[in-house]
């Protein structure tokens, strides 16, 4: 699957919960786009992800 | 030629016309026409909050987050006395300091839609972003080139529409043309943001007219942004009558940051009193006597 551009082998099913811990991310502080739509934080758990997904984890960074 | 020759005769008494002298009359005496005193008027400044999408601030000066350390956000946020700070979404890098642990709690987070190209990408941007920190505020900003990064005004009205209708509070980041700027209010833009000069220039109020005619015009407030670049433009944005000032290169790129941010508050806290006083007339061409006109010793 596709994680931020790059290309992710992922040998176990995982939930979008699992890949925003596995990267060490804190999950209140960022929103995920599954395939071009917003995952639910209440979804988050639940939502496995497939080989052939597409996904986006973003933060906010300083700016102006 | 008449009025010259008559100049040459008499060279040390240059004398205004009637309707002149009657206008520096008239204005040497107004210093003490609004007789304010006893009414404690002048005690304190009587001011309405700045309201943006039904929410009220009492400060006017939004700032930008940074690129500064992340340890001196917090000093800077209490020097300016702000109470909106924007950021920007990215995506999201391991192991990296979440610029949301250093904003005291209370501040209103503006994130802004910078690396949108269309406005679709703003659109986007602006749901993730209302995801994470679940604010309906978005600064709208589209850029399609990088040398000038100026706004394309026509995608902004479009995608200002698209999150006026989704409950954002837009604050969309635009070129300063007053066709523009009502086109953006129709759209349910909750406030303008023209900019003063290009984007990180320092160069102050160069659209000043046009700001001044989108001010003159505007039902929303206006929030001079980008290109203001000391504490003395953001004054004059505010007395010539803008509702609020963003600043972020100015700040960011001060030698003592936290104490530039106290000089920008101070700044635009003193243009804004000047605004509500109303500035005293321009006279062209004569000058008007400070001291009484009678009774001199000759």
């Amino acid at each position: 699957m596709k994680v931020n551009g790059e290309q992710v082998v992922c040998d176990t099913p995982m939930s979008v919960t699992q890949l925003i811990e596995s990267r060490g991310l804190n999950s209140r502080r960022v929103a995920v786009e599954l395939n071009g739509s917003i995952v639910p934080r209440a979804q988050r758990e639940t939502t496995m992800l497939k080989d052939s997904d597409t996904v986006e984890i973003v933060s906010f960074v300083q700016g102006g | 030629m008449e009025h010259y020759s008559s100049q040459q005769n008499q060279p040390h008494r240059i004398g205004l016309s009637a309707e002149d002298r009657a206008e520096a009359e008239r204005l040497s005496g107004a210093y003490t026409a609004h007789n304010l005193v006893g009414s404690g008027a002048y005690d304190r400044i009587e001011d309405t909050p700045l309201v943006l999408g039904g929410h009220e601030f009492s400060s006017r000066f939004i700032l930008g987050s940074g690129r500064y350390d992340l340890r001196l956000i917090k000093a800077t946020i209490e020097n300016a006395g702000t109470q909106i700070v924007t950021m920007a979404l990215r995506r999201a890098q391991t192991s990296e300091n979440s610029v949301l642990d250093y904003i005291p709690d209370g501040i209103t987070l503006l994130p802004n839609t910078s690396g949108a190209r269309t406005a679709e990408e703003a659109v986007r941007i602006a749901r993730l972003a209302r995801d994470v920190c679940e604010t309906d505020f978005v600064k709208v900003e589209i850029k399609r080139e990088e040398k000038y990064l100026l706004p394309d005004n026509a995608e902004t009205i479009k995608a200002t529409e698209i999150l006026a209708n989704e409950g954002f509070v837009v604050m969309p980041y635009m070129f300063p043309d007053p066709l523009a700027a009502h086109d953006l209010e129709e759209a349910g833009a909750a406030a303008v943001m023209p900019l003063g000069a290009m984007i990180g220039s320092n160069k102050g109020l160069r659209m000043r007219d046009f700001i001044e005619v989108i001010i003159a015009n505007a039902h929303v407030p206006v929030i001079v942004d980008a290109g203001i670049g000391r504490p003395s433009q953001a004054c004059e944005a505010m007395e010539m009558g803008a509702d609020a000032v963003m600043a972020y290169t100015a700040v960011a790129s001060a030698g003592n940051i936290p104490l530039m941010a106290r000089a920008f508050r101070d700044a635009i806290a003193a243009g804004r009193a000047a605004y509500l006083s109303g500035l005293g007339k321009v006279v062209e061409g004569h000058a008007v006597p400070s001291s009484p006109t009678t009774g001199y010793l000759r």
